[in-house]
């Protein structure tokens, strides 16, 4: 697989370096991480980085994950790149709030990598 | 118990009439499935699955608590809290030495003190055992939101919780850690 470009929006460091992890047993080698700790921190990146994949929790401190998928889009920051979810919201109204803002995917924390593999590997062909 | 932060996602402002219905409803199903809410097996089930697929170990219930904190010794809580149509906490409770083989296993790394990646991991693992407790009631998992996790390290402390509504304590271990979870509900609507 060619060289792919995450972004993982995440408050923790520990969960971001876990989905780090994920994403490389998933096969994605050679893989680039980008992290940021908040939705505001993401679009920073966003505007200066390109990316290939973006993951993000929702339940984040000063920018949320759905208000930074509503800001890729009100801003048309990484048009055409996936956004997956990775969270402990897991009612059906955060995963329908999650794809009415943008996102193409939904994972449930706690997860496997098998799990990452599953959702992440067909959004990146389809891209 | 009351925490800053906590997102309710409610219905709280410009409600209608048709929506205040809805609420009549979702409040009489939750407090109608309350012997679910309260079910001890679902906080079982829930740090089975969260130890299980996140550190890769089994967790054995233990029928003794953990010992409070002592001057001499040095533990670790960490709090997520529940706010919407429940009110209430899940609290995760380890010594030091626990915490640092709990985050050892999500990182792959070795520690020696309780640092921030430590502390981290820990509220972290209280915010995904609060989401799957609260992921086993439907009605919950949409109408509880959960709040950014605290958590406190240090010795000779206690956490008081005034007459809650009901209370889960359970404790586990693996390999040599052992562990509290606790979910305090205040009150559910």
């Amino acid at each position: 697989m060619n060289e792919v470009t995450a972004l993982i929006v995440d408050d923790s460091s520990v969960m971001r370096k876990i989905v780090e992890r994920a994403l490389r047993q998933a096969g994605l080698d050679p893989l680039v991480v980008h992290e940021a700790g908040n939705g505001a921190e993401g679009l920073d990146l966003l505007k200066a980085k390109r990316v290939d994949l973006i993951l993000s929790d929702i339940n984040m401190p000063s920018m949320d994950g759905l208000e930074f998928l509503r800001q890729i889009q009100a801003q048309n920051l990484a048009p055409g790149t996936p956004v997956v979810m990775i969270t402990t919201e897991s009612s059906e109204e955060h995963v329908k709030q999650a794809i009415q803002a943008g996102a193409r995917g939904y994972i449930r924390k706690p997860f496997t990598a098998e799990q990452v593999k599953e959702r992440v590997l067909p959004l990146l062909v389809a891209a | 118990m009351q925490l800053n932060g906590v997102r309710t996602d409610g219905a709280s402002k410009g409600i209608d009439q048709g929506v205040q219905g809805l609420e009549r409803a979702m409040t009489f199903s939750l407090r109608d499935s309350v012997h679910l809410v309260s079910d001890p097996a679902n906080l079982d089930a829930s740090v089975d699955e969260v130890f299980r697929l996140m550190l890769g170990v089994s967790c054995a219930r233990q029928t003794r608590p953990l010992p409070s904190a002592a001057p001499d010794r040095e533990s670790v809580t960490a709090v997520v809290g529940f706010g919407g149509h429940l009110s209430g906490a899940c609290v995760f409770r380890c010594s030091a030495q626990a915490a640092m083989s709990i985050a050892g296993h999500m990182t792959g790394m070795e520690f020696h003190e309780i640092d921030d990646t430590v502390k981290d991991g820990m509220g972290e693992i209280c915010n995904m055992l609060a989401g799957a407790w609260k992921g086993k009631v439907p009605d919950l998992a949409a109408k509880c939101g959960l709040s950014v996790p605290a958590v406190i390290t240090g010795r000779d402390y206690n956490l008081h919780v005034q007459s809650p509504e009901f209370q889960l304590h359970h404790s586990y271990s693996f390999e040599n850690a052992s562990f509290d979870v606790t979910i305090v509900c205040d009150s559910l609507q």
